[in-house]
């Protein structure tokens, strides 16, 4: 069973839909005993991370230490994803430190490729160029676009970046290892792409609970 | 880069498509929720509904089929039509769209756009603008004036005045459909889109007007739009959206070719 990391964070529910889609049993917790029995906790996110930090003081944020040194799989999603990293720009929040990195706001002004103007947030499809191979990209064209709404990147430590993008700038939209791992994009709003995506989180949970 | 976005639009009411859809096999589909899932598989990037159901009652059946889209698609979808004020965006977006739009009744109350940005965030915010070509006037300088009620009504607004308006007013995006162009088949008002595109610094979806895959290119090349608007092009058959967004493709424009 994946464990929905529910911190009132807006897209629980498109993510416990996308997963019951692909008939994953999940569900949609705030309940620590139920996080530590989980074979993988999903952590969503829509929001500012202030804002977050603060809902997760109530132990939830003990809970995702606790699953991260004991390896269970987590997967953070859009603000998950950013405050998963030590610091964001964001409300000048500390964040959870999970992971080595930090969270940052784009530049205004910034232009496309084409020259055409790339204001905040990025909001739309857009690809992604893998720098490292990763089983929660397993079976996703290189082709894939993802449905991304963001208005700050993150910048984890290099050595965990495994797929970035281009928007105004080139910044890092899928970071972790084996088992921890963050996306800066919405699987669940990323059509058969974000779903394969999604299968390949849940089946390596399962693989790791058997190896325990 | 960010892809130009192909939209479908749907008109439902009272829970049924206004007018079936036929797809590529002769298949004429009224149910919103079935049609939504074929073009969803068929490659949309987002898809639109807009409701044109009056009572309060039928109100209800459209939000059942919201709930019934957001179980089967996973794509952003949004809802507009007669949403007027906070809790009816709440209750949309906690359906399961994942943006709301709304139309006349921002037009007549402005405070609707910042009261739904700073509830829901402005990427959850889309306003669409209904907009008529007319003469110049001291009023209107831009030429092109806001109207409602499906053009109806003029508002003796300056569509791009009212443009900036809605982004300072906190809209993520806006939706400009040309009513002298809608219904035409003959293209976009690229005019139209273009200015409005210059004049704001927030997406712009074109609307009215597109008859074949060349008129959505031009909406997104010339017009500078973000994403195409598209209803009879599709709905009928006679295009599917990779035939839409292949043309674009070749063309040079980058849109979303796997799904």
């Amino acid at each position: 069973m994946l464990a929905i990391l529910d911190y009132e964070a807006g897209n629980q529910t498109s993510v416990r839909r996308a997963l019951e889609h692909l008939d994953i049993p999940c569900s949609v917790t705030a309940d620590t005993a139920v996080l530590d029995s989980a074979n993988g906790i999903v952590f969503p996110g829509v929001g500012a991370a202030g804002q977050a930090m603060g809902a997760l003081a109530a132990g939830l944020d003990a809970s995702l230490r606790r699953a991260v040194q004991t390896g269970k799989p987590l997967l953070g999603i859009c603000l998950g994803c950013q405050i998963l990293l030590e610091y964001s720009e964001e409300n000048n929040a500390r964040t959870l430190g999970l992971v080595p990195g930090v969270c940052r706001r784009f530049a205004d002004n910034m232009q496309q490729e084409d020259g055409s103007p790339a204001p905040v947030p990025h909001m739309g499809w857009n690809s992604l160029r893998v720098r490292t191979e990763s089983l929660l990209l397993a079976g996703i064209s290189p082709e894939a676009e993802f449905y991304f709404v963001h208005s700050y990147y993150v910048a984890p430590d290099p050595a965990f970046v495994i797929a970035t993008t281009v928007y105004g700038r080139e910044f890092c939209s899928c970071y972790g290892r084996d088992g921890l791992w963050a996306v800066q994009f919405h699987p669940e709003k990323s059509g058969r792409p974000g779903l394969i995506l999604l299968r390949n989180f849940y089946n390596y949970c399962r693989e790791a609970r058997h190896a325990q | 880069m960010l892809s130009k976005r192909v939209i479908p639009c749907l008109d439902v009411r009272e829970g049924r498509l206004t007018k079936g859809i036929r797809f590529s096999g002769n298949e004429d589909i009224g149910d919103p929720v079935k049609s939504a899932r074929r073009y969803y598989e068929e490659g949309a990037d987002e898809i639109v509904f807009y409701d044109i159901t009056a009572s309060a009652e039928a109100r209800g059946i459209f939000l059942d089929v919201v709930e019934r889209v957001a179980e089967q698609i996973f794509i952003p979808f949004s809802v507009g039509g007669g949403i007027s004020d906070a809790a009816q965006m709440r209750d949309v977006l906690l359906a399961g769209a994942e943006k709301v739009s709304v139309n006349s009744a921002a037009v007549q109350n402005p405070g609707i756009i910042s009261e739904g940005a700073e509830a829901f965030g402005s990427q959850a915010i889309v306003v669409g603008m209904d907009v008529l070509a007319v003469p110049v006037s001291a009023d209107i300088p831009s030429g092109y004036e806001i109207v409602i009620h499906g053009g109806r009504k003029r508002m003796g607004i300056d569509a791009l005045a009212w443009a900036k308006r809605c982004q300072d007013l906190g809209a993520g995006e806006l939706c400009v459909n040309s009513i002298d162009a809608d219904g035409t088949k003959d293209g976009y008002e690229l005019t139209l889109t273009k200015a409005v595109v210059q004049a704001v610094s927030i997406p712009v979806i074109a609307s009215g007007g597109a008859g074949e895959p060349r008129h959505m290119y031009e909406a997104v090349s010339r017009g500078g739009a973000s994403a195409a608007l598209i209803a009879s092009i599709v709905h009928y058959g006679t295009y599917t959206i990779r035939d839409c967004k292949e043309y674009m493709a070749n063309r040079g424009a980058k849109v979303r070719l796997t799904w």
